[in-house]
């Protein structure tokens, strides 16, 4: 499997954010998107998303199943956390787990690895910023998808959490899995890193 | 088909539970009906008479209000993002999303109706046919809604905007569902025709909302 980009262009709101930006990851490998705030990291995870309209280029996934889309294969982590404060904590990630469909393990279990099984009954509206991140984080282990963007995914996690979702990435990899990740910090994984808004 | 079980069960529960918009619907809905008497004053066969009308622009209303938090709810915590990426097409997402918000505030309006009627002096076959005009109706309104509903998402305060964009789109389901209503109490016209008519307006809303819908939150991606 290799997700890779070519010449790719990114508008937004009328001004050009980058261009003739070029980037490629196989299976196994970790690609670290960095760059100073405005410079479009989370622009590019959401063009390679779907979720944002490409003003040039292209992206394209190939060795990945044939009749999905890259967005259809892929996990977005982004800022939001998705998640809906009248529903509880086990509750969000069985409709995720329902709604996306594919491969899935059980809720329970990855709401064990991510250290939040005691809470799986509260609602989500009483979850700390890091707990709501770690909710998200077993989404993730739910629902298998081959490619996941994750737009700094260690924000408002503990050392503890940062740590874990390092194991949680390595073992991703080791599966046959991709991340691309925006971030600041070092994601604790080997990463090449990939540098986005030098041009302008 | 699972994916839209799980939506529509979702968007129900969390309609229903505290702070959800089904209640609030159907609260705004009795108000308006019950403050309509105290402002025409006691004239008992005035009231009979502008009852249907005040029933169905009460429910209108009622559908405006909650309609708002169709897609901007989902689209503030970043959950719309997610039925964007997913394996289900967004017009089926989008359809069942309305389905759920029509079961969670449309259904309670019809169900509040015969106790509204009361208040209206409507005799009991008057508000049965009211209510059933308002069962053939009101998902004309939701489906013609979730167009401005989308519409609106990626506008702060598209509230506003919404009541502006679907109000108008809203003037014939309003016009056949009183006129069927009063045919049926009053009228020497026929019940037929423009039941016929609400419901034909409610199906063409079932086709046409969900793409019209799907198409503007593609359109309007940030």
């Amino acid at each position: 499997m290799r997700l890779s980009g070519r010449g790719v262009r990114c508008v937004r709101g009328g001004r050009e954010v980058f261009s003739g930006l070029d980037f490629e990851a196989s299976t196994g490998e970790a690609l670290a998107v960095v760059g100073p705030n405005g410079s479009g990291k989370t622009s590019l995870l959401r063009l390679i998303a779907g979720l944002l309209a490409l003003a040039g280029g292209a992206i394209a996934l190939k060795g990945g199943e044939d009749e999905l889309t890259l967005a259809e294969q892929s996990h977005y982590l982004g800022h939001r956390d998705a998640l809906k404060p009248a529903l509880s904590v086990s509750e969000n990630l069985r409709f995720w787990r329902d709604f996306l469909g594919g491969t899935t393990s059980s809720p329970a279990e990855s709401l064990a690895i991510v250290e939040l099984d005691h809470a799986a009954r509260l609602p989500a509206a009483y979850l700390s910023a890091g707990q709501r991140r770690r909710l998200s984080i077993a989404r993730l282990l739910t629902v298998r998808r081959p490619v996941w963007l994750l737009d700094e995914p260690t924000n408002a996690l503990d050392t503890a959490g940062q740590k874990l979702f390092s194991t949680l990435m390595g073992d991703h990899l080791a599966r046959g899995g991709l991340i691309i990740a925006a971030t600041h910090m070092p994601l604790g994984i080997a990463a090449r890193s990939l540098r986005v808004g030098d041009a302008s | 088909m699972r994916a839209l079980y799980a939506l529509i069960g979702r968007d129900i529960k969390i309609a229903l539970r505290v702070g959800g918009g089904a209640l609030i619907g159907v609260l705004f809905f009795l108000t308006v009906v019950v403050l309509m008497p105290f402002a025409i004053g006691p004239d008992l066969a005035l009231l009979a008479r502008l009852g249907p009308a005040i029933l169905w622009l009460g429910a209108l209303l009622a559908s405006l209000l909650t309609l708002d938090r169709l897609f901007t709810a989902d689209h503030d915590d970043g959950s719309l993002d997610l039925i964007t990426m997913s394996r289900t097409p967004l017009e089926l997402s989008c359809a069942a999303k309305a389905l759920a918000h029509w079961l969670a505030a449309g259904l309670p309006l019809v169900i509040a109706t015969p106790v509204l009627g009361l208040l209206l002096n409507l005799d009991a076959s008057a508000t049965a046919t009211v209510a059933l005009t308002l069962l053939a109706g009101t998902p004309a309104l939701t489906f013609t809604g979730m167009i401005g509903a989308a519409l609106a998402v990626t506008l702060h305060r598209g509230g506003l905007l919404l009541a502006v964009l679907v109000l108008p789109l809203s003037i014939p389901v309003l016009i056949f569902g009183v006129a069927a209503s009063e045919a049926a109490i009053t009228g020497p016209t026929s019940f037929g025709a423009p039941f016929s008519i609400l419901c034909a307006l409610s199906l063409f809303g079932l086709v046409l909302g969900p793409f019209a819908a799907a198409a503007s939150l593609r359109h309007g991606l940030d």
